[in-house]
């Protein structure tokens, strides 16, 4: 089918500065047994383009009908905004990628998602969740798995064409147990195992190991103690570093927020383009890249969605700020080197700039290096809840599950646990940094952004890192 | 697109094979989408969209499917029967579902709206005339938007509404800035200019220097849009019943405890005044109104048609996620002209931003203050304040520090467009509340 479309957007292409066609073919699955009965097995089929044409001006359409007659009015419809656009448009657009790119991409695959049968798969997932039921006041438990395999095609009218092929997986676990009053929820990283590739991947993350402690923590947490306030050592498990690179690193550093796009919906930045190349963003312990090259982490790709070609740059090195997330018209507009970045979240969305794999680079602590560093502390684990303000600077992050730290050991389990901050001093209290065995490679599946509104996956992997002098807190 | 869809449930319909039965549910939309940055054009398009939600079911046992349609019905006539077969495929390997539950009376509707908008390009036009000489970022959507549903037992409900939505916002400075919107589905130039002047005025006076108010409880007034985002949080899963009976909801107190809001406060799912379809992908109807939260009292949940089948009570037309499509909170008795006079000294929140629990259980929230948000002093605005962070519970919020709602409701057009434009809707007063606790 993607030949012939193909064929119909070479034939159909207009005499315009530019011209491209992205074709995304989007197949998911999703299985769920929850409290031990399984829930309806839920398929998707997405298939759509999107035209873009650049004539003096930029415009787009988006269609789900690939004939001949549907290509053709989508070209028009683009064609008329891309006029409409000239001399409005936010900047003149006089270098867009011309030079034919071909290129292929494919997550790599060990144990194909079909290679397993419906009923067995269901299976796995009735054993894992019954497995959770571990005492009478886990009142809700779930396991699941959500699988998607996407196929994506970039044309240009000058010949470029580059074809990617993801299969990806996500498993899930949660238990929440209910006290008087009280509920405590516990889960497998919260969704943070995102990875491409196939069924292995439940095993490399350990999956089937997961659920009696996620059962049993779920059960701590009713009998904990909560956080207590003060201002404290902490340090974070990397299923919270995700979540604190990705609010207060990835959004501040994307170059559309700092050039405007964002601010009436996601908001601006506290990053301006003077800072990149010596604004102290951390201390040196901090360094950051944007990353493809890892294959099984969720965001590594080949070439963007403006088929730019995708290699690994430090963002952050040594805690000096020196590359933003920008893709090719970002960087065009700005005159600051990027990435490609530049990422629709499917056919119906047009590419902007968004976080790909960011990654916090390892250091050289064990995590009992890390622990034995601080007198009197916090560990916490898998975040909760996220709260920054429009700049990315004041911050307030929650997590599911923490142990007081003292005197280098891991002692009392503590509940509703919370720190916050700013992000231009916390950064900068890094202290310490897990080494290349503590790193995990994890991803968040839905990060929200732009006008319309795109949910997108991103990758993040971090080791545990430690922080100075952090303000923390529990509940009620 | 309504023949289109009847077409292809006619086509379903024929291609069932012995007991079976199927439910489907259609959603398009056909949109422009205009974002504006410093008042230029930075991306514009048009995104044409339709898919159906099939269930296709033979005794308990059944098997679902999302399927973007071509708009082409030869191409979609394939796709649906190669659909079909792999659901029966898929329908053989799961066990009976316990919770299967779907409409098996017949309510047939029809609800279509002619449209009165003008052409994409001709709104952008006047929005950049209105802007000009500002700093204006924001979006524009429009078109129409789409709902069907039907059945094997011969339901049909067709829901149809052009309208748009402009969401935007006027840059001074930095982070200096006030929001605006307008939506609705009768475009007027001059309507537009007028919000635009509005803003604009209120922009002279972020022009202030910012004062910095230091962390600690202040009396404030959060506007409907600021109070929108926090009953935007709660609509994830206060209501649902689902979230009541497994410990979930933000609200436990109240259910478990007996604990009261405000008794000011009344909250409905309000789906007869809301711009939401009143039919939901299992076929049910939604009733007009049902009251959550009646004088500060839990009343019900909204309930799935799943969760009905789980925990053996009535469905009352909510979806799967069990959220509320058409909030309505009752006004209160404060006039809108005295609301600063009311305030005297304290916080005026026009938007909240990025709100998240800090302690579920006790419904506590936090959040920060963005756009016009202003340092009162004896009923007068003083100068715009920095960003602040509030953590504070709802039992306070909401409860016993509240000292009223506005008379004037504001209805919210829901500006969301994740996947597809959303048709959720809020009306909502401002509300006046004795102490609000900032943090950072």
């Amino acid at each position: 089918m993607f030949s012939q479309i193909e064929q119909y957007f070479r034939e159909l292409v207009p005499a315009v500065d530019f011209c491209s066609l992205r074709l995304v073919s989007e197949r998911h699955e999703s299985l769920t047994v929850r409290r031990d009965v399984v829930e309806p097995v839920q398929r998707s089929e997405d298939l759509g383009a999107m035209i873009t044409v650049f004539d003096g001006g930029l415009g787009y359409a988006a269609t789900p009908d690939l004939g001949r007659t549907g290509l053709q009015r989508a070209i028009q419809q683009a064609h008329d905004w891309a006029r409409v656009t000239a001399g409005r448009g936010l900047v003149e657009l006089t270098a867009l990628e011309q030079e034919p790119r071909l290129g292929e991409y494919r997550s790599p695959v060990q144990q194909p998602w079909s290679s397993l049968p419906l009923a067995d798969k269901l299976e796995r997932l009735r054993r894992e969740c019954a497995r959770l039921k571990v005492d009478d006041a886990i009142i809700e438990w779930r396991a699941g798995l959500w699988h998607s395999g996407i196929e994506t095609l970039y044309l240009t009218a000058a010949g470029g064409r580059i074809h990617q092929r993801f299969e990806m997986l996500l498993p899930s676990l949660s238990a929440s147990a209910h006290r008087h009053g009280e509920t405590q929820t516990r889960s497998f990283g919260r969704g943070a195992h995102y990875r491409q590739g196939g069924l292995e991947i439940l095993k490399e993350t350990g999956f089937y190991d997961a659920a009696p402690a996620i059962a049993q923590q779920a059960l701590e947490l009713l009998a904990a103690p909560n956080c207590p306030t003060g201002t404290l050592d902490l340090l974070l498990a990397p299923d919270q570093m995700i979540l604190q690179i990705h609010e207060s690193i990835g959004h501040p550093l994307e170059l559309d927020r700092i050039l405007g796009d964002e601010r009436n919906y996601a908001g601006t930045s506290f990053v301006t383009p003077d800072m990149f190349g010596s604004y102290r963003y951390g201390s040196e312990l901090l360094n950051v890249t944007f990353d493809p090259t890892h294959p099984e982490q969720i965001a590594s790709y080949g070439y963007d969605d403006e088929g730019r070609a995708a290699s690994r740059d430090y963002l952050i090195k040594e805690g000096i700020l020196l590359r933003p997330l920008g893709g090719g018209i970002s960087q065009m507009r700005s005159g600051l080197a990027g990435v490609a970045n530049a990422r629709g979240c499917g056919w119906n969305r047009p590419p902007i700039d968004r976080m790909a794999n960011l990654n916090l680079e390892p250091g050289d602590a064990t995590f009992q290096d890390l622990l034995s560093r601080v007198e009197r502390g916090i560990y916490m684990e898998t975040n909760c809840s996220w709260s920054i303000d429009d700049s990315r600077n004041k911050f307030q992050f929650g997590c599911e599950w923490a142990r007081l730290i003292e005197h280098g050991a891991l002692t009392t389990v503590v509940k509703n646990p919370n720190y916050r901050g700013i992000s231009a001093d916390f950064w900068r209290n890094l202290a310490g940094v897990g080494d290349r065995s503590t790193w995990q490679v994890l991803g968040v599946a839905t990060c929200g952004k732009g006008e319309p509104n795109q949910a997108i996956r991103v990758g993040h992997a971090a080791p545990p890192c430690l922080f100075r002098q952090v303000a923390v807190f529990g509940g009620e | 697109m309504q023949d289109y869809f009847y077409s292809l449930a006619e086509l379903i319909q024929s291609l069932l094979q012995g007991g079976e039965v199927f439910t489907c549910a259609f959603y398009g939309e056909d949109s422009d989408f205009v974002r504006f940055n410093h008042n230029r054009i930075r991306q514009a398009g048009h995104v044409a969209q339709q898919s159906l939600m099939l269930d296709l079911i033979a005794g308990r046992r059944h098997a679902a499917a999302d399927l973007t349609l071509a708009g082409d019905l030869a191409v979609d006539r394939t796709r649906l029967a190669k659909l079909m077969e792999e659901l029966r495929a898929i329908r053989a390997d799961v066990p009976e579902d316990p919770f299967l539950y779907y409409a098996t009376e017949v309510h047939s509707s029809e609800r279509c709206y002619a449209s009165h908008l003008p052409a994409g390009q001709a709104m952008a036009e006047t929005i950049l005339t209105a802007g000009q000489g500002r700093d204006l970022v924001g979006i524009l959507a429009s078109g129409a938007i789409h709902a069907g549903f039907a059945n094997s037992l011969g339901q049909r409900n067709w829901y149809r509404r052009p309208s748009f939505n402009l969401d935007w916002s006027l840059y001074l400075r930095a982070d200096k800035a006030v929001k605006a919107r307008y939506a609705g589905f009768d475009w007027r130039d001059e309507e537009l200019r007028t919000r635009m002047e509005t803003a604009a005025a209120q922009l002279e006076v972020m022009a202030q220097p910012a004062r910095r108010i230091p962390p600690g409880r202040y009396r404030a007034y959060l506007t409907p849009v600021a109070l929108e985002e926090m009953l935007g949080l709660l609509s994830w899963d206060a209501f649902g019943l689902r979230a009541h009976r497994t410990g979930a909801t933000p609200l436990l107190r109240m259910v478990e405890e007996g604990a009261r809001l405000n008794p000011a406060l009344s909250l409905r799912e309000n789906t007869a005044e809301g711009v939401a379809p009143d039919f939901q992908a299992a076929g049910f109807i939604r009733p007009p109104q049902v009251a959550l939260i009646e004088n500060g009292i839990y009343r019900d949940c909204l309930v799935s048609p799943r969760s009905a089948a789980e925990y053996g009570v009535p469905a009352n037309g909510a979806e799967a996620g069990e959220d509320p499509l058409s909030l309505d909170l009752a006004a209160g008795t404060i006039p809108g002209d005295e609301v600063l006079q009311r305030l005297d000294t304290g916080l005026y929140i026009g938007n909240l931003w990025y709100l998240n629990y800090s302690d579920r259980n006790a419904a506590r929230i936090t959040g920060m203050t963005r756009f016009a948000t202003f340092w009162v002093e004896h009923g007068r605005i003083q100068a715009p304040v920095a960003v602040l962070r509030f953590d504070e519970t709802l039992y306070h919020l909401l409860g016993d520090r509240l000292l009223g709602l506005t008379v004037e409701q504001e209805l919210l057009l829901d500006p969301g467009s994740y996947g597809s434009r959303s048709s959720r809707s809020a009306r909502l007063p401002g509300a006046l509340v004795e102490g609000m606790s900032f943090t950072l």
